[in-house]
């Protein structure tokens, strides 16, 4: 019988991402429950010596296929691996991050397994069995609450930034196994030939801790600059309305809401942005909500923990300023 | 070269969206139906394709017979055929059923492009494009922004967004690619181009036309099950930051997020 949560571990560059540890977390909480262990899958290059790190926050095994063909996600070759492993070791669950790859990974393993995925997954539970998924739907306009059927493994995704990360445990050291799999090449039809960072590598709104969003009332490009100044001393990413990226402003890669991205920050500052729905349900899942607005009947308000009913172009620069008094 | 692109028809996404009183679907009364947003950029990039490569773009809906609105919307935008696949069985299909329905449509089909949205903006699930090029055995690239074809129609060279940067990754075709917005402006339907539109074939498809069985699909074959549809928590009331002046108003703010909320 399928037993066991697995995790798929992200790494960029050699470098596991916060997701990784979200996972591991969760999957443990889950797995204490259910009387399992835990697996954290590690493919990469080179990527053995991370395994460990994966232990402490809660995996009991990390099975590491180390191969340079996977040094750089592909839909191939990290397809060919999983199934190979999943297919062998039969686990009950399979979690992965509902990151870029991620989500580019979970549909072609669900179809190669024959099975189901939940993807963008923002609570999970276990009744019986079964994993039960809490899932946002129309951008977080409702929640879906699913669980499988006929599905061994049951696949699920996990929003970034959503699940807590434990206190890692320095005394846990997990079993690290080299992972057995075949790796052809004429399956690699696709080929990543380079990789373009963004200039200031700033962290992706997906992934950020704190967010500075303008919209509308910003008036132009260039009065980004006050965002941009309060973001650089706050560690935040700028964001945008749809507006705001239609006007050409803002580059499409920075839109929050339901035709760009949705995040979930602990801080979300939204300046002149009035709050239309489809950007509400991009952004209503962060933890503390600050709007800056002139209008006071703007809907942004409602969703809102801190309102500042005022001029943007002097809250922001003021709001700064108080800011570096404090850090 | 022969493009197919796959098309959902979703509500706008101005909608407010209110849940059935089962709990297990939403209210349909009153929703303004769409072509889904990313799928109109997929329309558009199998257009300029076309016109640069020849050949011809064949559109295929999944679902009731509205869906025959978007399909006929990517007619007039320039798109040469569609296909409906339309059953009672449908409803309940999950997204590796409807991956499914469109790999039996598709099998049937000389194409050396698939092109879909990234994503459908009603579900989320961001799962059927990929468990789609599964099925057929080819490869993938997703949420695409810039796509190139190469002058002699064999490859792609694809960008997809990731975080914080960009992979530009080759194809050899036929391949599967779901678009991003950026990837292109999607162009209106023009006056002339509606005309012809309803001129156009437009098939329309049962599950035992494609081979297959009922049971594959709706409910009974779906691997996800709904359990429950929620609205969102209602956030607390906030509160308005006090101050006379923008530099009081900022003042409290700071004080606020740095020591009631914690954020700063």
């Amino acid at each position: 019988m399928a037993q066991g949560i697995w995790i798929v571990a992200e790494q960029r560059e050699g470098e596991l991402k916060k997701i990784s540890f979200e996972l591991v977390s969760e999957a443990r909480r889950l797995a204490d429950k259910m009387g399992q262990p835990v697996t954290a899958i590690l493919l990469g290059s080179n990527i053995k010596e991370k395994a460990a790190e994966l232990g402490k926050y809660g995996a009991d095994k990390v099975l590491v296929a180390d191969d340079n063909r996977l040094a750089t996600y592909t839909t191939d070759a990290y397809t060919s691996v999983i199934s190979q492993l999943a297919k062998a070791q039969e686990p009950a669950i399979i979690l992965l991050g509902a990151s870029a790859p991620g989500k580019d990974l979970s549909g072609r393993l669900a179809a190669r397994l024959g099975v189901g995925v939940a993807q963008d997954c923002v609570a999970f539970s276990i009744e019986g069995a079964n994993l039960v998924a809490k899932r946002p739907i129309y951008a977080g306009k409702a929640y879906a609450t699913v669980t499988y059927a006929d599905s061994v493994p049951q696949i699920a995704t996990a929003r970034p930034n959503v699940f807590e990360v434990s206190e890692p445990d320095e005394s846990r050291s997990p079993e690290v196994v080299d992972a057995e799999f075949s790796l052809d090449d004429s399956q690699l039809k696709t080929k990543v030939v380079e990789v373009i960072q963004e200039a200031g590598a700033k962290v992706d709104l997906t992934e950020a801790e704190r967010i500075v969003s303008g919209g509308r009332g910003m008036k132009g490009p260039e009065e980004f600059a006050i965002l941009e100044a309060l973001a650089d001393l706050i560690a935040a990413t700028v964001g945008a309305s749809r507006s705001a990226v239609d006007a050409g402003w803002r580059p499409h890669s920075d839109q929050v809401g339901q035709t760009g991205k949705v995040v979930s920050p602990n801080l979300y500052i939204a300046c002149g942005i009035s709050g239309a729905i489809q950007h509400l349900a991009g952004m209503s899942t962060a933890k503390v909500i600050v709007a800056i607005n002139k209008d006071p009947d703007a809907p942004i308000f409602t969703k809102a923990d801190y309102g500042v009913v005022g001029d943007l172009f002097e809250v922001v620069p003021a709001l700064t300023e108080e800011l570096k008094k404090i850090l | 070269m022969n493009i197919l692109v796959c098309l959902k028809q979703v509500p706008d996404t101005e909608s407010l969206i209110k849940i059935a009183p089962d709990g297990k679907a939403i209210v349909t009364d009153n929703i303004k139906w769409v072509m889904n947003p990313y799928d109109e950029y997929a329309v558009e990039e199998a257009l300029r394709i076309k016109e640069k490569h020849g050949g011809e773009v064949t559109i295929i809906g999944v679902g009731p017979k509205r869906v025959t609105e978007a399909i006929r919307t990517a007619l007039a935008m320039g798109a040469d055929k569609g296909i409906l696949v339309d059953d009672p069985a449908l409803p309940g299909t999950d997204s590796l059923g409807t991956a499914k329905v469109l790999a039996a449509v598709i099998k049937d089909l000389e194409y050396d492009m698939v092109l879909c949205g990234k994503q459908g903006v009603d579900d989320d699930y961001a799962v059927v494009g990929s468990s789609l090029a599964e099925l057929l055995g080819i490869p993938q690239v997703s949420v695409v922004v810039k796509l190139e074809v190469s002058e002699d129609g064999s490859m792609v060279k694809a960008h997809k967004e990731v975080e914080g940067g960009t992979f530009v990754i080759e194809a050899a075709l036929p391949v599967l690619i779901t678009a991003q917005k950026g990837l292109n402006e999607p162009r209106y339907a023009s006056l002339p181009g509606i005309m012809k539109a309803k001129k156009k074939p437009l098939d329309v498809k049962t599950i035992a036309d494609l081979g297959m069985d009922a049971g594959e699909v709706g409910e009974s074959g779906a691997k996800i099950k709904i359990i429950q549809i929620t609205p969102p928590e209602e956030r607390a009331a906030g509160k308005i930051v006090e101050g006379e002046t923008s530099e009081e108003q900022a003042a409290e703010l700071a004080r606020l997020l740095h020591e009631e909320a914690k954020a700063i």
